[in-house]
């Protein structure tokens, strides 16, 4: 009801719907009734019960139980032999050669490793070499590299990224492949001899290619086009390298210059200061026979690479492989463990819930 | 929010000259500039050509955005540089553009709503510069001095509910001298001179002179019309400016715009600081490293990695490494955070303004968010203090009950007859006359005055003669109770007509009857009564006489004590309804007794000094020995549903305060209507002393449940030293109600609380006199549509009826604070899980900064990756049902303790945030350092390790984000969903060859998602990191919701299970 007293007018802000309808329809401004706007969407509302937590914690447990298991078992069958060959010890081989390195020799200095693998090496095996205390994944050096120039760009090769100072230019002249990645490139030669019964050193052949990523060998790295890898390129080899990039592998122009694949391997930064490149395969030759017989070997290095000075080793790993890899127990373990501890979650807290639920019987809603 | 232009004035005096426009624009009163400039409510910020600067300059004020730029700069020095530029320029300009478009709109929606508060219509004499007219119904625009109006004797009336919440119109009058000066053209030639006060705060005081024709002539309050008075009953007026914009007093009134900042806003801040600080040690921690490393590994590590020319010792280097730490672990103090915040604050906002549940029909208003950055902190809100004109009642008067002669009538209040089983009254037949509008529903009232019973007959006669209310049946009271009453009488057959000073005409039961009026003694508030004497055509002498049922009790004949006893009962009933009563009384006087009565009021008018008191006397002396002829009982009307949602808000444990100007017994009756006062309380503490002593002890003796304190005339409660005992004692109460103050008392009140409590206020009015609460409260809710909008500007929300407030807070605050609890807790916890990462890999790099993720996922994970599902959960998020909020206020509490986001909680995320880092970072570490792809070649290699982890990140950051989302709406899925795939294709795009042949230069990556993701080890790696990061959580969740259940768990499982047999139904339904 209103009374004859005029109550409080609006003041124009808000034109009033009730006023009498005569003077038209004032247009209603009542939001729109969607779910959306009146937050009524249709939801799923997920709830932590027992009835659905427990199961995960069991099906967790009961699935990486069984891959654990199996991948333990296949790393178990992974043969492994690795060899340190840094030449630390008096007793190692190659102690003179790593005592006595110096940059300006001539001369490559050589050693000899002996050792005795006790299981054959079915399949393919794969050689590595491996660093240790190398930082490859310093900041400085991760960018001391051009991309461009390793693909073949003109102009790259004639003037290299800032980013490879200090090893940009020597004598004048771009260095290629420039940067302190390509410049400290590991250039040991590791070759292997199976000593057979008769005590005669058998070469074995080692497969110098398919050991970089497709992409990196076909994309990534190119050799600069209509250009010949030579002399007349203008570029100094990188101050540490013994050869120039193009002299690399003379033998094959598809493993020369850039597209080297050992050039490639290295150029493939590692994320930890302790890690193994892959070297070179050794590729099955029957079915009958393994690739390696258990046996004795040498392993004869051309020393060429110093890491004493910064206590770092260096090592010959070869490999197996299966489905899942090189050996690797470590994954095996964890999943096994991790599966087993949440089987055990699941089961104390199936024991909890049931000892400790109150079993809110709903109703009892505090008010 | 509103910024209001300020003018620092601090003149003595203030003179202006009447047309004499040069000398008075140095106070801007020139009404040409006053309209453009002064007199204009600026509240807008930019302009077109202004915004880009002066937003961009304001945003840099922002320590965040600064502190981004620093950054960036940083990162052109190549020897510190450890990312790219764009990791930072990028999200910084989307931040920043976001930013900007928020408050470019912002700032639009303020142009709009200037203009429509500075095209309020009022009239200016052309030639006139400075004066205006104003006719009937218009909110004057400046304080003016009455020169002179429409009416006889330049009376003019206002209403000052916009100023002090009365609702009861005043009369003003112009000096007489002016009074006279009539039209338009004497207007224009006058050239008096006004010396007056400065501009100040008081409402209710003004002194200055008008100087006119060598004449002086003393002003009082009684001449001003201020701003915000609504100029009622008269045609037209005119009146000289004397403050204008900022100095008028209503202005002067409401008080400092503060910006306002929520607790949350506050507390991130303290959080962000401490994130700097962790930032700085583990910079300190990560350079100390660098110096060992470069001393005792990097020296010898120089054959193959030199120096940089500029770095000749590890010291130097261990320097450099700090500041390059700095730029990749910024990502800690997360960029986009506020600007996230922002965001999802908007949303909410929306939300509110889209609220069908919060639309009134009836006025055609929707609830507006007018502040968009405060909506989580009306979900902590502990005190809100209310308005009572307005806010808790409609205004609007309607005669409900009444005991005439011992005899109670109108059964039933409005509530009751809602229901529609009471037959409204139809009066058409009985009297043509009658109002339409009027609502009664007892019919023995009708049936009564039909049969002619002399007591409702004098009763109803009293109402129709006895009032001031003018013109004929459109009639225009001086306070709605009166025009209430009159209009019952008018519909019982006893029509008020006409008067003129020396008669009142009626008709009673269709007979036209003319009173010779006698005397009026007048209303004011010591007599709580007014009288007329009256001559019916019979002859008879006759006083009238209502009031206060206290003081007219008192003034009673002997003889009616019994009728008295049973009619105070009576009102005892109605006052327990929370109804405004009055009693009403006769008195016969014989010729003798006028003659020499009028001759002792005669005396007492012609008086000069003491005239008050001693007409006060005269009445005194006339109004004894009355008849008692009954009681009315007038209802202000509650808004629709207020005593619901009082008591739903205090069962959330939100106390209520009621903050009024009116007088303290309608505020107590307002108080019992609205349920905050109840019968178990049974003694209401009322503190009335007057002196600083006697206020201290009232204080100390409040015992009671309830207190109403009554401000009048002096506030002694607010003086500083009493500050304690008065919150002391008001927060010892259920209920409190302030009376009788003054606009700024009200806002001393807030900020007493604030100051003491130290907690979320909320403070709720319509008038202009809420405004100063409005802006000191820590959240500021107008009612729109009632007394204008002065209230609703100043104000942060805005909706048109008290009881969507429960709604507003219960449900969208509620929800507003959960959602912003849980974005907050993730959001940290996603930036420390990403970015601790480095933190460890700088262990195994020589400490060099190099960063663990390509520097293109590091760009786009805040702003592409994780960034929508944890959007969409701080938008969408619903624990419960808003119903369920509803009906379970204590689910309100949470917010109040300010449970779900605190420094524990944050520490927490933290934790976890650093916990998932070393899983992040060790699993892959461990299993990838030896492992090989199925070709032979190792993973170990850098780029085959960064896709890894990253997306073993993005992987465990998304089941997270699943976890914490209790609500998954289409949008969640999407997002969530989406950003995963995103995070792949976006990945396998960079790391294409395509884009590599372009810019072999920036994308080193080419070609290691293939390779990476193509590896089973690698994906059993990412699984392994994912069951590692989450179980812990699950388990601790799970066991949390099993044996320690919220409020909110159980209402929510019970919610669900209600519904579990209507199945997908629900989704629907909810």
């Amino acid at each position: 009801m209103a009374t004859s007293y005029n109550a409080k007018e609006e003041d124009g802000h808000h034109s009033g719907a009730s006023s009498h309808g005569a003077a038209g329809v004032v247009k209603s401004k009542k939001p729109d009734n969607t779910a959306f706007k009146q937050q009524r969407l249709p939801a799923w509302q997920p709830i932590l019960t027992a009835g659905t937590v427990l199961p995960a914690f069991f099906v967790i447990g009961l699935i990486f139980i069984p891959i654990g298991i199996g991948l333990y078992v296949s790393s178990n069958n992974i043969k492994e032999f690795e060899i340190d060959y840094t030449g630390v010890d008096i007793s190692n081989p190659c102690y003179s050669c790593a005592k006595n390195f110096s940059w300006n020799s001539t001369t490559p200095c050589v050693c000899s490793m002996n050792f005795t693998l006790e299981q054959p090496f079915e399949s393919n095996v794969f050689m590595y070499y491996g660093l240790s205390n190398f930082y490859q994944n310093h900041r400085r050096y991760v960018k001391s590299r051009d991309d461009s120039q390793l693909n073949g760009d003109q102009s790259a090769l004639k003037n290299p990224s800032k980013e490879c100072e200090p090893y940009r230019t020597s004598d004048g002249l771009p260095i290629a492949p420039c940067g302190a990645i390509a410049n400290s490139l590991f250039n040991d030669t590791l070759e292997l001899y199976h000593i057979d019964s008769n005590n005669t050193r058998n070469t074995i052949p080692l497969v110098k290619k398919g050991i970089a990523w497709w992409t990196d060998k076909h994309v990534k790295f190119r050799n600069p086009g209509f250009i010949k890898l030579n002399k007349h390129l203008c570029t100094n080899k990188p101050v540490n390298w013994r050869k120039p990039v193009y002299e690399l592998d003379p033998s094959d122009p598809d493993n020369n210059g850039f597209i080297n694949e050992d050039f490639i391997v290295w150029m493939r930064t590692a994320a930890l200061p302790t890690f193994r490149k892959l070297y070179r395969i050794i590729q099955k030759k029957s079915n009958t026979t393994p690739t390696l017989p258990s046996g004795k070997y040498v392993l004869e290095i051309t020393y060429n690479y110093p890491v004493l000075s910064f206590d770092g080793r260096k090592r010959m790993i070869l490999s197996t492989i299966s489905w899942m890899g090189g050996k690797n127990p470590f994954l095996g373990i964890a999943y096994i463990t991790v599966g087993s501890i949440c089987f055990f979650l699941g089961v104390v807290l199936l024991i909890i819930h049931h000892k400790y639920d109150t079993r809110s019987n709903s109703a009892d809603i505090p008010n | 929010m509103t910024y209001f232009m300020s003018c620092v004035t601090s003149e003595e005096e203030r003179r202006v000259r009447a047309n004499d426009r040069d000398y008075n624009e140095k106070f801007h009163l020139d009404f040409s500039f006053l309209l453009i400039q002064s007199n204009c409510i600026m509240t807008s910020k930019y302009n077109i050509i202004t915004f880009l600067p002066v937003n961009l300059f304001e945003q840099f004020q922002e320590v965040a955005n600064t502190y981004f730029l620093f950054l960036l700069i940083l990162q052109l020095i190549p020897q510190i540089s450890s990312l790219s530029w764009f990791t930072t320029i990028v999200p910084l300009a989307l931040v920043l553009s976001i930013t900007a478009v928020k408050d470019a709109t912002d700032d639009y929606f303020r142009h709009k709503s200037d203009n429509q508060v500075n095209n309020r219509q009022s009239q200016v004499l052309i030639r006139v510069q400075w004066m205006l007219t104003l006719s009937f119904c218009i909110y004057f625009q400046a304080d003016l001095l009455l020169l002179s109006s429409s009416e006889p004797h330049g009376l003019c009336y206002i209403e000052t509910a916009e100023l002090d919440g009365e609702t009861n119109m005043k009369v003003r009058q112009s000096v007489s001298v002016t009074s006279e000066l009539g039209d338009q053209n004497n207007l224009a030639s006058f050239d008096g001179e006004v010396v007056c006060e400065p501009p100040n705060n008081k409402l209710d005081r003004f002194c200055g002179t008008l100087y006119w024709r060598d004449k002086k002539y003393t002003l009082t309050n009684q001449n001003m019309l201020l701003r915000g008075c609504v100029l009622r009953n008269t045609e037209a007026c005119y009146g000289l400016v004397i403050f204008a914009g900022p100095d008028t007093k209503l202005m002067q009134n409401s008080g400092r715009t503060k910006f306002k900042r929520t607790s949350i806003d506050r507390l991130m801040n303290t959080l962000v600081l401490w994130i700097f600080g962790f930032l700085v040690c583990m910079g300190v921690i990560l350079a100390v490293g660098n110096a060992v490393w470069e001393r005792e590994v990097g020296s010898l590590f120089q054959s193959y990695l030199p120096w940089d020319p500029p770095v000749d010792n590890f010291l130097f280097s261990a320097f450099l490494s700090f500041w390059s730490y700095v730029i990749i672990l910024n990502t800690v103090v997360p960029i986009s955070l506020y600007v996230s915040v922002e965001v999802i604050r908007l949303g909410h906002s929306y939300f509110i303004n889209w609220d069908q549940q919060m639309f009134c029909s009836q006025c055609n208003t929707a609830a507006e968010a007018r502040t968009t950055t405060l909506n989580e902190e009306l979900g902590q809100v502990e005190y809100i203090f209310s308005d009572k004109t307005g806010t808790l009642t409609q205004n609007i008067m309607s005669f409900n009950k009444c005991s005439i002669n011992g005899q109670t009538y109108g059964k039933y209040t409005h509530t009751h007859t809602l229901s529609g089983r009471f037959i409204r009254l139809d009066f058409t037949p009985f009297n043509p006359l009658a109002d339409p509008n009027f609502c009664f529903y007892d019919d023995t009232l009708l049936e009564s005055v039909k049969v002619g019973d002399s007591h409702t007959h004098e009763f109803f006669r009293l109402l129709s003669l006895c009032h001031t209310v003018m013109r004929e049946l459109v009639y225009k009271a001086q306070s709605p109770d009166e025009g209430a009453l009159v209009t019952a009488a008018r519909n019982f057959g006893f029509v008020f007509r006409s008067r003129t000073p020396g008669t009142i005409t009626t008709t009673e039961i269709g007979r036209p009857v003319t009173y010779t009026l006698l005397a009026i003694l007048d209303f004011n508030n010591i007599r709580k009564r007014m009288s007329v004497i009256v001559r019916n055509p019979e002859g008879r002498i006759r006083l009238y006489c209502k009031g206060a049922d206290t003081v007219l009790l008192e003034r009673l004949h002997p003889c009616n004590q019994e009728l008295m006893n049973i009619t105070s009962d009576h009102l005892n009933e109605y006052a327990a309804d929370g109804l405004r009563t009055l009693a009403l009384a006769y008195r016969d006087l014989s010729e003798d007794e006028w003659e020499a009565w009028s001759e002792s009021h005669r005396c007492a008018d012609k008086a000069t000094n003491c005239r008050e008191d001693r007409l006060a006397a005269a009445y005194e002396e006339i109004e004894q020995d009355m008849m008692l002829l009954g009681a009315t009982a007038i209802e202000d009307k509650l808004q629709e549903g207020v005593p619901e949602t009082i008591a739903v808000l205090s069962l959330a444990n939100i106390k209520i305060w009621v903050l009024t100007g009116d007088k303290q017994e309608t505020a107590v009756n307002i108080g019992y209507s609205c349920k905050m006062l109840t019968d178990n309380m049974t003694e209401v503490f009322i503190i009335r002393g007057h002196t600083v002593q006697s206020v201290r002890q009232d204080f100390r003796s409040v015992s009671l449940s309830a207190a109403c304190l009554s401000f009048s005339p002096a506030a002694h409660a607010l003086e500083a030293d009493m500050e304690m005992e008065f919150v002391s004692t008001a927060c010892a109460c259920k209920a409190v109600i302030c009376c009788r103050v003054t606009p700024l008392q009200k806002a001393q009140v807030v900020e007493l609380i604030k100051k003491h409590k130290k907690a979320v206020t909320l403070a709720i009015g319509d008038g202009a006199n809420d405004v100063s609460m409005i802006k000191s409260a820590h959240i500021g809710v107008g009612i729109s549509g009632q007394e204008g909008i002065q209230a609703v500007l100043a104000s942060d929300y805005s909706f048109s009826q008290f009881r969507f407030l429960q709604r507003l807070l219960l449900v969208h605050g509620r929800w507003s604070y959960l959602r912003m609890c849980r974005f907050l807790c993730y959001f940290f916890y996603k930036n420390f899980a990403f970015t601790m990462v480095h933190f460890w890999f700088g262990f195994f790099c020589g400490f060099s900064a190099q960063t663990v993720y390509d520097q293109y996922f590091i760009t786009l994970y805040n702003i592409v990756y994780t960034s929508l599902p944890v959007l969409a959960m701080g938008i969408f998020d619903q624990d419960v049902p808003d119903q369920r909020s509803l009906e379970y206020p204590k689910l309100y509490e949470p917010g109040q303790l300010n449970l779900l986001f605190n420094k524990r909680e944050f520490f927490i995320c933290i934790a976890q945030g650093i916990y998932t880092s070393v899983v992040l970072f060790f699993v892959p570490c461990a299993v990838l350092s030896d492992a090989t792809q199925s070709t032979g070649v190792p993973l170990a290699d850098y780029q085959t390790f960064a896709v890894t982890t990253a997306t073993a990140l993005v992987i465990v950051v998304s089941v997270q984000i699943a976890l914490d989302t209790g609500f998954w709406t289409v949008f969640n899925h999407v997002f969530v969903w989406g950003s995963l795939g995103s995070y792949f294709t976006i990945m396998f795009a960079l790391h294409s060859q395509t884009l590599f042949k372009i810019f072999p230069n920036q994308f080193h990556f080419v070609g290691s998602a293939q390779s990476t993701l193509l590896q089973p080890v690698v994906w059993l790696t990412i699984a392994l990191a994912t069951a590692i990061c989450i179980v812990p959580v699950l388990a601790f969740r799970f066991l949390k919701v099993d044996l320690k259940p919220q409020l909110s768990d159980t209402v929510r499982k019970h919610t669900q299970t209600q519904h579990f047999g209507s199945g997908r139904e629900v989704a629907k339904k909810v």
